[in-house]
């Protein structure tokens, strides 16, 4: 067990150095760099210039990419020339906002997702079943970047909820983040509780054709108890079995999410820092990704071995 | 399922695919005006609705009223009742245009924030938002099927290192990398080099998820006894893997080319939207939709929105037809990561 957790560990800490060298190497190699976008076509050669000596940006990438590495090991992963902030302190805290509606997300679509999924696998047919599957293909249909638009446009319309931003320049403690939230939570939630419900849905009516129902409906087990304790448990996995790649694509969704609400969070302060040739801060930002990324599959994995115990040996 | 519902299923989805591929194609026919027609008193109009009853009551063909600006500040407009607009049907090379353009315009859809019609934008931002994500889905085949046919034929430390890093990108979440890659490249290019770049982008992004696929199906077929066979019989390598092992993975090419479309346009739209897709003029249903980025747009005038119910109807459509597997698209999807189909 504890070779296993190591070994994943590692892999772990691979993925996050390789995607932020990368970033930081991509952005490097990128034609322009934080002077020349930030100063212009206008500003003079010799301001630019010095503008570069003063940010480092004069050196070779090797050195300036060795003293990175020997100062993010140490925790330090420089400064943010655009915010003039050091990075370790302007990532984490939109990475928070970004958890904060990923994961609420995630377990607004499974606590959806899994009962619908085991309503609707479970009946053959009737109008909830049918129901059930129609709004599923519809959400199916609506990537993050269309459900945001459209709950934007019914959230301005009807006036219930605040749209764009995090907090109101009024209101201010919880209540305010948790209205603020619910439009973005809904986008990204929505179309990922309806793919639970529909893997949900299939693997129940699998599970209930198994000689095992037959079996357990023949020592006159109630119909109730066969599907909410046994068949659900077993039609678990399908869905334990792909969190490990809903993660990826709630980062993925929560960038087009963060982006129609305006939500402060990592994709919006990635895609600044892009722009901004800002390379240490993108690196940063592509560091917490990858280890949001590491830890999400990281948890997804310990949530299959739960479901099954079979993957446990 | 039972039969019937399938298949009443896939034909919807097929009908309305044909409807959004027909109508683009037939875009110049169509489309009342061309995509850069602007008018100026018209900005952030309204859809011109189509009469066929008068103010007193009488029957006419259909007919349209003019717009009347009822404040310029907050764009507002009414219909002037007093002189109807008759339809002019089939003339200059298209289906129904107003008899009096430059007074009142017919605006299907409305008009957008530089008073351009939106219908119009629509039809041919669906040539754009279509072929982009055609060409960059088919890329993303054919680089899949090499490098997926190369590692499941020869094996060993190639099929080893071509898997690694194939598993590498498909980790990542995908609108991240493309999202990088866009922004690590010059920013400012003209539209066929914006087509090129996000088309090849787009192909490299997709195409770790088939090359997987295709490495798995091709490793399995070739221990097939037909293959023994060819081999006895001398077939050289390309032979084999040309006209033997890739022909056994047509239909799961087939599926990942259908499900890629819709992702791509999508992942278009979330690229023009933040600014790093097509340049204005260019009308593709993404840079359509940055016009409606700004919030008061959307509650004041979402006929703007219409690209996004556009391709809302593209991914139901393709969603319909490939109805069979959930648990085949949801890994897909979450592979090629662009978006939740």
């Amino acid at each position: 067990m504890i070779r296993y957790l190591a070994r994943r560990l590692v892999v772990a800490a691979l993925l996050v150095f390789l995607v932020s060298s990368g970033a930081l190497l991509l952005t490097r190699l990128a034609p322009g760099d934080y002077v020349t976008e930030s100063l212009g076509v206008a500003g003079r050669l010799d301001a630019a210039e010095q503008a570069r000596v003063r940010y480092g940006l004069t050196r070779s990438f090797a050195s300036q990419y060795g003293q990175w590495l020997s100062n993010a090991a140490r925790l330090d992963f420089g400064r943010s020339v655009a915010y003039d902030r050091p990075v370790s302190a302007l990532v984490p805290e939109r990475a928070a906002n970004t958890i904060l509606i990923a994961a609420t997300a995630l377990l607004l679509a499974t606590l959806i997702g899994l009962p619908l999924g085991t309503i609707s696998g479970s009946r053959s047919g009737g109008f909830i079943a049918l129901g059930v599957r129609a709004v599923s293909l519809v959400l199916l249909s609506m990537p993050p970047l269309l459900t945001s638009l459209f709950l934007v446009f019914a959230a301005a319309r009807s006036g219930w909820l605040p749209i764009g931003g995090m907090r109101s320049a009024t209101g201010s403690g919880a209540i305010d983040i948790i209205r603020h939230m619910v439009v973005p939570v809904l986008a990204l939630a929505l179309p990922i509780a309806a793919m639970f419900e529909r893997l949900q849905a299939q693997a129940v009516s699998e599970t209930l054709a198994q000689p095992f129902v037959a079996a357990t409906i023949a020592r006159g087990v109630p119909q109730g108890r066969i599907i909410w304790r046994d068949a659900m448990r077993v039609a678990i996995r399908s869905v334990a079995s792909v969190y490990g790649l809903v993660i990826a694509s709630l980062l993925s969704g929560s960038f087009a999410v963060e982006m129609v609400t305006a939500w402060p969070g990592l994709g919006r302060l990635m895609l600044d820092a892009l722009r901004a040739r800002d390379m240490y801060l993108v690196a940063g930002c592509a560091a917490a990704g990858a280890a949001f990324l590491a830890a999400g599959t990281f948890l997804s994995d310990a949530a299959v071995a739960f479901a099954d115990p079979r993957v446990r040996e | 399922m039972t039969p019937g519902r399938h298949s009443f299923a896939v034909t919807t989805g097929a009908v309305l695919l044909m409807v959004v591929v027909f109508s683009s194609a037939a875009a110049p026919f169509l489309a009342p005006h061309a995509t850069d027609d602007r008018f100026p008193g018209l900005l952030n109009a309204p859809p011109t609705a189509i009469h066929v009853e008068d103010e007193a009551g009488r029957w006419h063909a259909p007919f349209i009223y003019q717009w009347r600006r009822l404040s310029q500040l907050e764009q507002l407009y009414e219909e002037d009742r007093s002189q109807p607009v008759p339809l002019a049907w089939l003339t200059g090379g298209r289906l129904v245009v107003s008899a009096d353009e430059s007074r009142a315009p017919l605006l299907l859809f409305g008009a957008d924030g530089f008073g351009r019609d939106v219908f119009a934008r629509l039809l041919f931002g669906a040539r754009t938002s279509l072929a982009l994500a055609l060409i960059a889905a088919l890329g993303a085949t054919l680089i899949g099927a090499c490098v997926g046919g190369v590692a499941g034929f020869s094996g060993g430390a190639i099929d080893g290192l071509l898997m690694r890093g194939s598993e590498f990108v498909l980790v990542l979440p995908a609108t991240y990398v493309a999202l990088a890659l866009r922004a690590a490249l010059p920013l400012v290019l003209t539209p066929p080099q914006v087509f090129l770049l996000l088309g090849s982008i787009l192909a490299i992004v997709g195409a770790p998820s088939i090359a997987r696929g295709v490495r798995t199906i091709v490793a399995a077929e070739r221990q097939q006894d037909y293959i023994a066979a060819a081999i006895s019989l001398g077939a050289g390598r390309l032979r084999l893997v040309l006209l033997h092992l890739l022909p056994a993975t047509a239909g799961f090419l087939v599926v990942q080319l259908t499900m890629l479309v819709p992702a791509f346009i999508v992942a278009e739209a979330t690229l023009s939207y933040v600014g790093l897709g097509f340049p204005e003029p260019v009308a593709s249903w993404g840079t359509m939709l940055q016009d409606a980025s700004n919030l008061r747009s959307i509650v004041d005038f979402p006929w703007l929105l219409s690209p996004a119910a556009a391709m809302f109807v593209v991914v139901l459509a393709v969603n319909l037809l490939l109805q069979r597997d959930v648990r085949v698209r949801a890994r897909t999807r979450a592979a090629s990561g662009l978006v939740l189909q």
